[in-house]
C-alpha cells in the first residue's frame, strides 16, 4: 500500500452566501489550500470533487465548480455526485497506482437557495416513498425515536451531545454555531420534529472544503507532520427505513473494522452526525471509548455544508493530528437518509 | 507500487429503447448487471464493490440514486460509489472502477452506468433556463450545431460527410440486438432529406433519447487468468477535463481530448494509433463528431478526418471500423452511453461482439466525452495481457 | 389452493415534483446583469491572461483567478462567430421556428454570447457577419440579457474567417 497523507486543508462555512455563487466562494478556499503548501492546482497529479446538482437546482452545477481550479492546461479530473469524502477516497485509490504523488480534493454546496429537506426527499425510492415527501429531518427523527425507545438513550443524552459540540466549536473559527449551553436550557426548547429539537439538527450551511493529499516522500516535503491515512473504507446499507436496524450503524461498524480503527488508541474522532442522536450511534459503531474526544471541531451540529461536511471531518481530524493535538484520529462521513452510507478513515501522525 | 493488470470478465446491457415501461429504474439496472454477472460467470456474492455512474439526476428526478439502488445492485454491506462527469460519465465510471481494481483492493468490481431518461424530460434538463439569462439555445444540438458548422468551414469537408456516418452507424446497429434504432430500410437519401433540426444538423443525424444501462464485471489478474470465458485486458485508461467557457479553447478539437488520447496511448504503449488500433467505439451523438473525433484522437491529421469517412475506412469492413455497435447515434441512454462504448470495445477484443464483430480485433479503443466538449474519458483494451 | 390472478402491472405513475430555488447570480454575473439594466454590456478582465470576458460567470476559467473589479464596456456591435438555425421546439423557449441562434463576439470581448439573430434569412447567415444588438424599450429594462431582443445585421463587411477562427 502506498502511504498517503493529508498535507493541506481549508474550509469555508456561511449561513447564506447571498452575493457569491459557488465558484466565487470555492476559489478562495482552493487558493488557501494551495498556498498552505506553496503549490498551484496545475501541479496536482489528479483533481476530484464532490457536489450535488440538485442543491443548486441546475443540471450541470458541478461543471462550473471546475472553473475555480483553472483547468488549463487540461487536468486529470473527475467528480462524484457524493460528499467530498468519497472524492477523497477516489483520490486515495488513484494515488495507490504510484505514478502521481499529489491530488486535490474539493467539495462545495450551496443549500440556501433551495429547501434542503425537500431536495433530500428525492433521494428516496421514487415510486412509492418519495411521493410522500418524507423530509430528511423527519426521517432522522424516526431514527432518534427508535433509538430512544430501544432504551439507554434519553433526550438528556442528546442535549449533552449538543452542549459538547457547541462548547468545542467555540475554539473553531470556522464553526457557525458555538457557545456554552446548559443541558436544562436546551431541554426547555420546543420540539422541532419530536424527539428532535432545532439544536439537535445541523444548521443549513453554504460553503466549501478542500484537502490536498500527497504520497510518500512528497508528503514529507509538503508537511512537517503529515496526517497519514492508515486505513480507509466505506460501506452502504439498504435504503428502506424498515429494512435495517436504525438504532445501530452496521455499515459504520464494518467500515471501521476494515479501516482498522481498533488497531490503536483513538485520541479524537470527527464524526459526521448532522443529528445529535447519530453521534451516539456512530461512536458506538466505532467502539470509541471515554478517552476519545468526539468532534473537537464542533462537528456538523456547528456547521454542515451539504456535500462537504464529510470531507471537512477528515480535514479537521487531520489538522489536529498534524498539529499534535492527538496522535491518532478517526474521521467519518455519511450520506443518505438516517446514516445509510458511511465512510471511515483512520489518520495518524509520525510525531 | 504500480498498477496491477486487470481485465473485463463480462459485460451486459439492456435493450435500449425510448421508454421502458415494464421495469422500474431498479429493474432496468439489475437486468444489465445480471447479464454482466452471467457473462463473467460469477454471482452477486463474488462482487466486492459497486461503482455506478449516470448523468444529471434531473433526467429521472432521483437525487443520488446509488442510495436507492444499493440493494437492487447487491451493494448492501459493500463499498458503493457514484460518478458524475456529465456525458462522459459512462466512460469515466469504467475508469474509476478500473482505478479501484488496479489499486489491488478488490478481486471483482461491478461497474454500471444507466439512464432512464423517459422518467423525466431530457430536453428540459439540458436547457434549464437560469433566471436573468437570454435564452436562444435549445438543447444539446443548439450548443453543438455551431461547432459542427465551424468544423465544416475550417476543414472544407463535403456537406454529406455526416450522412455517410449516419448510414454506416444505423446499418451497423442492425447487427446489434441491443441497439435502440433498428432501421432496416434506411437510405442515404432519407438521411439527406430529413428535416434540419439545428442547421446544419438534420433529424436523422441526431441520437435518439433512450432508456438503458450497460454493465461490466472487472476482475483482478488472478481471477482473469482463471476465467474460462474470454477476457479483455485493460491496457490504459485516461481522463482529462478543461473549462466550459474559456478564451483559447478549441471546441472543434478540444485540448483535453487530445491530451486524454496522448495519456491513454502512452500508458498502452501505442505510438501509431491508426496502425495499432483495430477498431474504435467513440462517442458520436451528432454525425459530424466522427470526423472531428478521428482527428482529436490522433487517427487522422487535422482537418482530414472526413476523408476516412468517405474512403470507407471507418466502415465495419474498413481498416479502422468505428462504432461497430451503431454507436450513440443508434442508442443514447445518456449516462450509459460512455459505458456502452467501453464495453463494446471490450467485447470486440474478447471476440464476443456477435454479428458486429471485427474479425481479428485485438486492440480497441473506448471513448466518451461530455459537457461542452470538455470532459474526456478513454480506455484501450486488448486480447493479451499488457506487458509493461 | 386457489390460483390468484395478478392485476395488470403498472406501467406509469405520474409524480409531480416542484422545488423552488432562490438563485444567486454571483458577483461577476451581477455586474453583467446590473449593466444590462442600464443598457450597458459590461465585461470583466482576468488579471493573469488579460482576456476580457462578457457575461462572466464567476472567475476566469482558464486561470482560476477572480476578475479585476473594473467594468469594461463591450459592444454594442459584434461579429457572428458561428450559428445554428434551430427548427426544434423546446419547453423553455418560446420562439417561432425556425430561428437563428448566433454566437456573437461583442466588440472588445474575447468571449461569445448567444443571441437570437433576426433580419436576415436563415440561409443567408454567414460566419463573420457584423451585427448590432437590438434592445427592448428602455422602460422595460431589467437586470437580464432578455433586454436584448436579438441581434441584426449592420452594413459592414464580414470579418474574415481567420480573424474569428480562434474564438470558435
Amino acid at each position: 500500500m502506498v502511504d498517503v497523507a493529508v498535507v493541506s486543508f481549508a474550509q469555508h462555512n456561511a449561513f447564506r452566501e447571498d452575493e457569491r455563487n459557488e465558484v466565487e466562494f470555492l476559489q478562495p478556499v482552493i487558493k488557501e489550500a494551495m498556498s498552505n503548501i506553496d503549490l498551484k492546482t496545475q501541479d496536482m497529479g489528479f483533481v476530484v470533487s464532490g457536489s450535488c446538482d440538485y442543491l443548486a437546482g441546475q443540471a450541470f452545477a458541478f461543471v462550473s465548480g471546475l472553473d475555480a481550479v483553472g483547468p488549463w492546461p487540461p487536468l486529470r479530473e473527475s467528480h462524484v455526485e457524493m460528499d467530498g469524502a468519497w472524492a477523497l477516497y477516489e483520490a486515495w485509490i488513484r494515488l495507490q497506482h504510484g505514478d502521481i504523488d499529489t491530488a486535490l480534493v474539493y467539495a462545495f454546496g450551496k443549500s440556501s437557495p433551495g429547501d434542503l429537506p425537500r431536495v433530500l426527499s428525492l433521494q428516496l425510492e421514487p415510486y412509492s416513498v418519495a411521493p410522500l415527501w418524507p423530509d430528511a429531518v423527519s426521517l432522522a427523527a424516526l431514527q432518534a425515536r427508535a433509538l430512544m425507545e430501544s432504551g439507554g438513550v434519553s433526550d438528556k443524552d442528546l442535549a449533552e451531545v449538543v452542549a459538547r459540540s457547541r462548547s468545542h466549536a467555540a475554539s473553531n473559527p470556522a464553526a457557525l454555531l458555538s457557545g456554552s449551553h446548559d443541558v436544562a436550557d436546551l431541554l426547555a426548547e420546543p420540539m422541532y420534529a419530536d424527539p428532535l429539537r432545532r439544536h439537535d439538527c445541523a444548521p443549513v450551511t453554504d460553503g466549501a472544503s478542500v484537502i490536498v493529499l500527497a504520497a510518500g516522500d512528497r508528503a514529507r516535503e509538503l508537511s512537517d507532520n503529515p496526517a497519514w491515512i492508515r486505513g480507509i473504507d466505506h460501506r452502504i446499507e439498504a435504503q428502506g427505513m424498515g429494512l435495517r436496524d436504525l438504532t445501530v450503524s452496521e455499515s459504520t461498524r464494518i467500515a471501521g473494522q476494515a479501516a482498522g480503527v481498533a488497531d490503536g488508541p483513538v485520541d479524537l474522532a470527527e464524526l459526521h452526525a448532522p443529528f445529535s442522536h447519530q453521534e451516539l450511534i456512530l461512536a458506538d459503531a466505532l467502539g470509541l471509548g471515554a478517552d476519545t474526544v468526539v468532534n473537537p471541531s464542533g462537528g456538523a451540529l456547528s456547521a454542515n455544508v451539504m456535500m462537504a461536511a464529510g470531507l471537512t471531518r477528515i480535514g479537521e481530524a487531520a489538522t489536529r493530528v498534524s498539529n499534535g493535538d492527538g496522535h491518532r484520529a478517526v474521521a467519518h462521513a455519511t450520506s443518505g437518509p438516517a446514516l445509510q452510507q458511511n465512510l471511515v478513515c483512520v489518520l495518524e501522525a509520525d510525531k | 507500487m504500480s498498477k496491477s493488470p486487470i481485465a473485463v470478465l463480462g459485460t451486459g446491457q439492456t435493450h435500449h429503447t425510448a421508454k421502458r415501461t415494464d421495469v422500474s429504474i431498479a429493474g432496468m439496472v439489475r437486468e444489465a448487471a445480471e447479464r454482466a454477472l452471467a457473462d463473467a460467470e460469477c454471482t452477486w456474492d463474488d462482487i466486492d464493490a459497486v461503482v455506478i455512474g449516470k448523468a444529471p439526476d434531473m433526467f429521472e428526478g432521483v437525487v443520488m440514486p446509488e442510495l436507492y439502488l444499493a440493494d437492487a445492485l447487491g451493494a448492501v454491506g459493500k463499498p458503493m460509489m457514484r460518478v458524475h462527469t456529465a456525458g462522459s460519465v459512462g466512460g469515466s465510471t469504467a475508469v474509476v472502477a478500473s482505478h479501484l481494481m488496479q489499486s489491488g483492493t478488490h478481486r471483482r468490481v461491478l461497474t454500471l452506468a444507466f439512464e432512464k431518461q423517459s422518467e423525466s424530460n431530457a430536453m428540459w434538463a439540458l436547457s434549464i433556463q437560469m433566471p436573468f439569462s437570454g435564452g436562444g439555445v435549445a438543447g444539446a444540438g443548439g450548443y453543438f450545431a455551431p461547432i459542427v458548422r465551424a468544423y465544416m468551414r475550417q476543414s472544407g469537408a463535403p456537406l454529406d460527410t455526416g450522412y455517410k456516418v449516419v448510414l454506416k452507424d444505423r446499418l451497423n446497429a442492425l447487427k446489434n440486438p441491443y441497439a435502440h434504432l433498428h432501421q432496416p430500410d434506411i437510405t442515404y437519401d432519407e438521411i439527406a432529406n430529413s428535416p434540419l433540426l439545428w442547421d446544419p444538423i438534420r433529424y436523422a443525424e441526431t441520437c435518439p433519447s433512450s432508456d438503458g444501462a450497460g454493465a461490466m464485471v472487472l476482475g483482478s489478474e488472478e481471477v482473469a487468468d482463471a476465467a474460462s470465458r474470454p477476457v479483455a485486458w485493460v491496457h490504459g485508461t485516461a481522463v482529462r477535463s478543461e473549462p466550459t467557457m474559456g478564451v483559447g479553447r478549441d471546441r472543434v478539437s478540444p485540448w483535453a481530448g487530445r491530451k486524454c488520447a496522448e495519456d491513454v496511448y502512452a500508458e498502452a504503449g501505442i505510438t501509431n494509433p491508426r496502425e495499432e488500433i483495430d477498431c474504435v467505439e467513440m462517442y458520436v451523438p451528432f454525425s459530424w463528431f466522427e470526423p472531428m473525433w478521428l482527428e482529436n484522437l490522433g487517427f487522422a491529421p487535422e482537418n482530414e478526418g472526413w476523408k476516412m469517412v468517405h474512403d470507407g475506412a471507418t466502415a465495419l469492413d474498413g481498416d479502422l471500423p468505428v462504432n461497430m455497435s451503431g454507436g450513440v447515434l443508434s442508442s443514447n441512454p445518456i449516462g450509459a452511453s460512455g459505458m456502452l462504448r467501453f464495453l463494446e470495445a471490450a467485447n470486440q477484443v474478447r471476440g464476443e461482439a456477435g454479428d458486429h464483430q471485427v474479425d481479428g480485433a485485438r486492440k480497441a479503443v473506448g471513448h466518451a466525452y461530455g459537457g461542452g466538449s470538455q470532459f474526456f474519458a478513454m480506455w484501450v483494451v486488448g486480447s493479451e495481457k499488457p506487458t509493461n | 389452493m386457489t390460483e390468484t390472478t395478478l392485476p395488470e402491472p403498472i406501467e406509469e405513475v405520474t409524480i409531480p415534483i416542484q422545488l423552488d430555488y432562490v438563485y444567486t447570480p454571483g458577483r461577476s454575473s451581477s455586474m453583467w446583469l446590473r449593466g444590462l439594466a442600464e443598457g450597458r454590456l459590461i465585461a470583466l478582465q482576468c488579471p493573469t491572461c488579460e482576456k476580457i470576458y462578457a457575461g462572466a460567470r464567476g472567475l476566469c476559467p482558464m486561470c482560476g483567478e477572480m476578475f479585476l473589479p473594473d467594468p469594461i464596456d463591450v459592444g454594442p456591435n459584434g461579429t457572428v462567430v458561428t450559428f445554428a438555425v434551430v427548427n426544434v421546439p423546446s419547453k423553455n423557449i418560446d420562439l417561432e421556428l425556425p430561428y437563428v441562434s448566433a454566437e456573437v463576439l461583442l466588440d472588445g470581448s474575447h468571449t461569445r454570447t448567444f443571441f437570437l439573430l433576426r433580419g436576415v434569412k436563415p440561409d443567408e447567415v454567414r460566419m463573420g457577419m457584423r451585427v448590432r444588438t437590438v434592445w427592448k424599450d428602455e422602460s422595460e429594462w431589467e437586470p437580464t440579457l432578455a433586454n436584448i431582443k436579438y441581434v441584426e445585421p449592420i452594413d459592414e463587411p464580414d470579418a474574415p474567417f481567420e480573424s474569428i477562427q480562434e474564438f470558435v
